[in-house]
C-alpha cells in the first residue's frame, strides 16, 4: 500500500500548501477542501472509517462552507494583497518548528514499531465505548458546548438593531 | 516687731504702684496723675511717722527684717529692710520734702504737655529713693541706687528734644556709672569675703562685729587692710552719686532738667544718697587695724575728698551767672561738707547737715524756680534785678534759705555747719580740713550774697513785662520749707543735741571749744556777707562783673575740668571706640564673611553635584529605562501573528530542551 | 508504512498550517491555518490509535471525534468574531488591527 500512502500524502500536502499560498481567499478555501479530503483518505487508510466520514461531513460539509461564507461576507475593495512579498520570518519559524518536531519523531523508539494487528473499530464499538464507557460525561458536555457555540456565534455575528426612536 | 517695722516696704510700694499706674495713664489725666503721686507720698509720710514714733518708743533699737530672694543651689541671696533711727529720719525727710516738691510741681509744670509722664518719673524716683534708704542689704541698696540713677537720667533729659538736656542726662548717667563700678567691685569683694550682703542679720551681717573683725584682719594691696580697700571702693560710688571731685562734673549740667527735679534729686535726696551710703556703712568705714573709734584710713580719705570738694566748688560758684548753676555748685560744696562731717565727727554730724541742707537747698531751688517762672523762663542773673518788689514772698523765703546756707544764727544751717567745724577743729589727724572748711564758709557767704544782690536788689535790668509772684500752689511749699529751716535748729543745738542722741544713742561730745568755734564761724560768715555787699552793692550791676579778671575767668570756666576730661578721657574713649569699630568691621565681620563664603562655596559645590552628578545620573538612568522600555515595546506591537511566531519558537526551544535532557 | 511516516506527515501539515497562521494577513486565512493544525493533530491521534500497543481502547478515535466536534464549534465562533471585527474596523487585515500594542 505504499503508493496509496504517498499519493494521499502528496495530495494533502500540496493542497495544504496551496491553501495557504493563493492570493484570492476563495481559492484558498477550495484548496482547503481538497486538503480535508486528503485527510479523510488518510483516516480511511488507517482503519478509522467513522472518523473519516465524520471528517468529510463536518469539515468539508460545514467548516469549509462556513469559512467560505466568512470570506464572502468580509470582502473589501482591497481584498487583493499589494506587493506580494514572501514572509521569510514566518517561514523560518515554521521551519524551526518542523525541525524540532521531526527530530523528536525520528529520535523516539516508539515510532519504529510495526502494527500489531489491524483493528477496525466499528460504529457500534465506538458508540458503546462512548455511552457506556468513561466518556459519557464528555459527550454531554460536548453537546452543551456545541449549543453554546451556536448561540454565541449567532449573538456575536448579529447585526446591531437600529435604535428605536422614543 | 511693730507694725511699721514689719511693713516698712509699704512706704516704697505706694509710690512704685503710682508710677506703674501712671506709666499707662493717658496724657490728659493730669489731675489724676498729680493726685495719685502726691497721695502716694503723703501715705508714705504717714507710715514714716509711724515708723519714727516706733523707733522713739524702743529707744533707737535696730529692727531688721530679712527675706530670701533667690535660691541658687546651696546659696541664698537675701534682701531686707531695717528700721533704725538713720533710716527713720531719712524716710521722714524724703517723704516730707518729696511731697512738698510734688505739690510745687503741679504749679511749675502746669503748662507742660508731658505733665503725666513727669509725675510718673517722679514717683518712680521716690519709690527707688525710699527703697534705698530702708534697705538692709548692700545688694538691695545697689539695685535702688541704679534705679535712682535711671530716674535721674529720665528726669534730667525730660525735655529730650533739647540737645543740651539729652547730653546732660547722658553725662550724668555715665559719670555716676564710673563711680558705681567701684561700688560694684567693693560689693562683690565684700560678699566674697564675708558671704553676706545683709547689713544686720542677728550677728551675721556684714556690718556686724564678726564680719568686720575678719575684714580688718586681712591685708591686701599696698599693705592696706581689706576693710579699708572695700570702704574706699564703696566710697567711689558715693563720690559719683554725691558729686565729689573729680566726679562732680555732671551735677551742674543736670540743671537742664526742670527745677522741681533739681530741687528734689540734685539737692535734697539723690545726691544725698552718697552721703547716706557712707553713713550707713560707717561701721565698715570706721573699721581699722589701729582700732580707734572715729579714726580710720578710709575716713581720712573721705574727709580730705570732702574738704577739697567743698572749697573747689565754692570757688567756682562765685563766678557763675546762671541762677541754678550757682545753687548746683553750692550743692557740690555742701556735699563736701557732709563728707567732712562724717569723716571727722561720725555719721550723726554729717547726717544732721544732710537733713538741714535738704530743707534749705530744696527751698532755694524752688525759690529759684519761682523766680524763673516769674521771669518767663529766663535764668541769667545778669538779666534780673529788683525782684524784691515784684515777688515779695519768694524773696522772703529765699532769704531764709540763703541765711541757712551761709550759716547764720538762728537758722538750722548754722548749727549743722557748726557741728562739722567743731568736729574738724578737734580732729587729731590734721587741722587743714578745718581751715579749708572755714575758707569754704567764707566763699559760701560771699557767693550767696552776690546772688541775692544780683537777683533781688537794685533796679530791674530786664525788660520782662508782667513779672509777678508765683501762684499759691508754688508759694505755700516755699513757706513750709522756710519754716522748717528754723524749726530744725531745735533738734541740733549744742545745748540740746536731740538729733545726735537720737541717731547714735549717746550724748555727743561737747568739747570746750564750742563757743569759740561758733564765734569764729559767725565772724567768717559776717566777713563774707560784708565782702559781698561791699563789692556788689555799691554801684548798679550793669555791665561786666566787678571781679572780672583772669582768676575770675578760670573760676567761671569751672577750672576747665570739663575740658580736661574732654581732652583725656573722652578722647581716649572715642579713640578706643573707633579701634573697636575697626575690629568689628574687619576682623569679626571678616570672620563672619569667611564663614558665609565657605557656606556659599559648599552650596555652589552642592549645586554642581546636584546638576551634573545627580541629574546626569538620573537622566542616564531614565535614558536606560527608556531604551529598555523601547526594546520591550518592540515585542508587543499588537500584531497577533508576531506573538504566534514567538510561541512557536518557544515551543521549539522547549522541545529541544526536552530532547537534550532525554538524550542525557 | 510505519508510524513515523504518518507522524512526519502530520508534522509537515502542522508546520504548513503554522506558517500560514503566522504570515497571512487576512484573518480568515489565519483561521484556515489553525484548522489545518487541528487536522494535523487529529491525524496524529488516529495514527497512534492504529499503531499503538493497545488498539482496543479506542482512545485515539474517541478523542478525534470530540476534536472534530470542538473544531467545528470553534470555527463557527471564530468566524462570527471575525465578522464582528470586520464590522467594527472595516478591515480584517491583522496588521491594521493592533490596538492592544504595548
Amino acid at each position: 500500500m505504499d503508493l496509496v500512502f504517498w499519493i494521499t500524502a502528496g495530495w494533502t500536502i500540496a493542497s495544504a500548501g496551496a491553501a495557504l499560498s493563493f492570493r484570492n481567499p476563495v481559492h484558498c478555501v477550495l484548496c482547503l477542501v481538497l486538503a480535508f479530503a486528503g485527510l479523510a483518505a488518510f483516516y480511511l487508510q488507517l482503519g478509522a472509517e467513522f472518523v473519516g466520514f465524520a471528517q468529510i461531513l463536518v469539515y468539508i460539509g460545514a467548516v469549509a462552507i462556513l469559512v467560505m461564507f466568512a470570506i464572502l461576507l468580509t470582502r473589501t475593495s482591497e481584498v487583493q494583497e499589494e506587493q506580494r512579498r514572501i514572509p521569510w520570518g514566518g517561514l523560518a519559524v515554521a521551519a524551526i518548528v518542523f525541525m524540532s518536531l521531526a527530530v523528536a519523531i525520528r529520535s523516539s523508539t516508539l515510532a519504529g514499531a510495526a502494527p500489531v494487528s489491524e483493528p477496525r473499530p466499528t460504529v457500534k464499538q465506538i458508540g458503546v465505548e462512548m455511552f457506556q464507557g468513561p466518556y459519557v460525561l464528555a459527550v454531554e458536555v460536548a453537546g452543551m458546548l456545541l449549543t453554546a457555540a451556536l448561540i454565541g456565534a449567532a449573538v456575536i455575528a448579529l447585526q446591531d438593531s437600529p435604535k428605536r426612536q422614543p | 516687731m511693730s507694725w511699721a517695722a514689719a511693713n516698712l516696704w509699704l512706704i516704697a510700694a505706694f509710690p512704685l504702684a503710682a508710677a506703674a499706674v501712671l506709666a499707662v495713664t493717658p496724657r490728659r489725666h493730669r489731675r489724676f496723675a498729680a493726685g495719685l503721686s502726691i497721695g502716694a507720698m503723703v501715705i508714705g509720710f504717714l507710715i514714716s511717722l509711724c515708723a519714727f514714733s516706733s523707733t522713739l518708743a524702743n529707744h533707737g533699737e535696730r529692727v531688721p527684717r530679712n527675706f530670701d530672694w533667690i535660691n541658687v543651689g546651696a546659696t541664698t541671696v537675701k534682701l531686707g529692710w531695717v528700721l533704725d533711727p538713720l533710716s527713720a529720719v531719712m524716710l521722714l525727710m524724703v517723704t516730707f520734702v518729696g511731697a512738698l516738691i510734688f505739690i510745687y510741681s503741679v504749679g511749675y509744670m502746669a503748662h507742660d504737655e508731658n505733665f503725666t509722664r513727669f509725675f510718673c518719673f517722679l514717683s518712680l524716683f521716690a519709690a527707688a529713693m525710699l527703697g534705698l534708704v530702708m534697705s538692709n542689704s548692700l545688694l538691695g541698696m545697689f539695685m535702688c541706687w541704679e534705679l535712682v540713677g535711671l530716674a535721674s537720667y529720665l528726669l534730667i533729659g525730660f525735655w529730650f528734644f533739647k540737645p543740651s538736656a539729652a547730653a546732660a542726662a547722658k553725662k550724668a548717667f555715665i559719670v555716676t556709672r564710673i563711680g558705681d563700678l567701684g561700688f560694684f567691685i567693693g560689693m562683690i569683694w565684700l560678699y566674697g569675703e564675708t558671704g553676706t550682703l545683709l547689713f544686720y542679720d542677728g550677728g551675721n551681717g556684714c556690718l556686724e562685729a564678726s564680719a568686720l573683725s575678719k575684714l580688718v584682719a586681712q591685708t591686701t594691696m599696698g599693705g592696706m587692710a581689706l576693710s579699708t580697700v572695700i570702704s574706699l571702693l564703696i566710697f567711689c560710688g558715693a563720690m559719683g552719686k554725691s558729686g565729689q571731685v573729680p566726679l562732680h562734673v555732671w551735677l551742674p549740667d543736670a540743671m537742664e532738667g526742670p527745677t522741681p527735679v533739681s530741687a528734689l534729686i540734685h539737692a535734697a535726696t539723690m545726691v544725698a544718697a552718697g552721703v547716706f551710703l557712707v553713713a550707713r556703712t560707717y561701721p565698715l568705714m570706721d573699721a581699722d587695724p589701729a582700732n580707734i573709734a572715729g579714726y580710720s584710713t578710709a575716713l581720712t580719705v573721705v574727709t580730705w575728698v570732702g574738704a577739697i570738694t567743698a572749697v573747689f566748688a565754692a570757688l567756682i560758684a562765685i563766678a557763675q551767672d546762671d541762677i541754678k548753676r550757682i545753687l548746683a555748685y553750692s550743692t557740690v560744696s555742701q556735699l563736701g561738707y557732709m563728707m567732712v562731717g562724717i569723716g571727722v565727727g561720725g555719721y550723726a554730724v554729717g547726717m544732721f547737715h544732710l537733713i538741714t541742707h535738704a530743707f534749705f537747698k530744696a527751698l532755694l531751688f524752688l525759690g529759684a524756680g519761682s523766680v524763673i517762672h516769674g521771669m518767663h523762663e529766663r535764668q541769667d542773673i545778669r538779666e534780673m534785678g529788683g525782684l524784691r518788689k515784684h515777688m515779695p514772698l519768694t524773696f522772703a523765703t529765699y532769704a531764709g534759705g540763703m541765711m541757712a546756707l551761709a550759716g547764720v544764727i538762728p537758722f538750722s544751717g548754722f548749727f549743722s555747719k557748726d557741728e562739722i567745724l567743731l568736729s574738724a577743729s578737734i580732729w587729731k589727724t590734721s587741722r587743714w580740713p578745718f581751715y579749708l572748711a572755714l575758707f569754704g564758709a567764707l566763699c559760701t557767704a560771699f557767693y550767696m550774697t552776690r546772688q541775692m544782690l544780683y537777683v533781688f536788689y537794685g533796679n530791674p535790668r530786664s525788660h520782662a513785662e508782667n513779672v509777678h509772684e508765683s501762684p499759691r500752689v508754688m508759694v505755700v511749699p516755699l513757706i513750709i520749707l522756710a519754716a522748717f529751716t528754723i524749726l530744725l535748729s531745735i533738734v541740733g543745738t549744742p545745748i540740746l543735741p536731740l538729733f545726735h542722741e537720737y541717731l547714735t544713742g549717746h550724748h555727743g561730745e561737747m568739747g570746750s571749744g564750742v563757743v569759740t568755734v561758733m564765734l569764729i564761724s559767725t565772724g567768717i560768715v559776717a566777713l563774707g556777707l560784708a565782702l559781698g555787699c561791699w563789692i556788689y552793692a555799691r554801684r548798679p550791676l550793669t555791665g561786666a562783673d566787678p571781679l572780672e579778671s583772669d582768676i575770675y575767668y578760670v573760676l567761671k570756666n569751672k577750672f576747665f575740668v570739663d575740658e580736661l576730661y574732654e581732652l583725656s578721657v573722652v578722647r581716649l574713649n572715642a579713640w578706643s571706640a573707633r579701634g573697636l569699630r575697626w575690629l568689628d568691621d574687619f576682623v569679626w565681620q571678616g570672620a563672619v564673611m569667611a564663614v558665609s563664603y565657605v557656606v556659599l562655596g559648599l552650596a555652589w559645590i552642592n549645586r554642581l553635584i546636584d546638576e551634573f552628578v545627580v541629574n546626569l545620573g538620573f537622566d542616564k538612568g531614565c535614558g536606560g529605562f527608556r531604551l529598555g522600555a523601547r526594546a520591550l515595546a518592540f515585542w508587543q506591537n499588537g500584531q497577533v501573528q508576531r506573538y504566534l511566531r514567538f510561541i512557536g519558537l518557544a515551543a521549539a526551544v522547549m522541545v529541544a530542551l526536552l530532547l537534550w535532557g532525554w538524550r542525557k | 508504512m510505519s508510524l513515523q511516516h504518518y507522524l512526519l506527515i502530520s508534522a509537515m501539515l502542522f508546520s504548513i498550517g503554522f506558517a500560514g497562521a503566522v504570515s497571512r494577513r487576512n484573518a480568515v486565512l489565519v483561521l484556515i491555518g489553525v484548522e489545518l493544525m487541528l487536522n494535523a493533530a487529529n491525524l496524529n491521534f488516529i495514527a497512534f490509535a492504529r499503531y499503538a500497543r493497545n488498539p482496543e481502547a479506542l482512545t485515539g478515535v474517541i478523542f478525534v471525534i470530540f476534536s472534530i466536534g470542538i473544531a467545528a464549534a470553534e470555527a463557527a465562533v471564530g468566524l462570527a468574531l471575525i465578522i464582528a471585527v470586520y464590522r467594527h474596523y472595516q478591515t480584517i487585515r491583522l496588521d491594521r488591527i493592533d490596538s492592544l500594542k504595548g
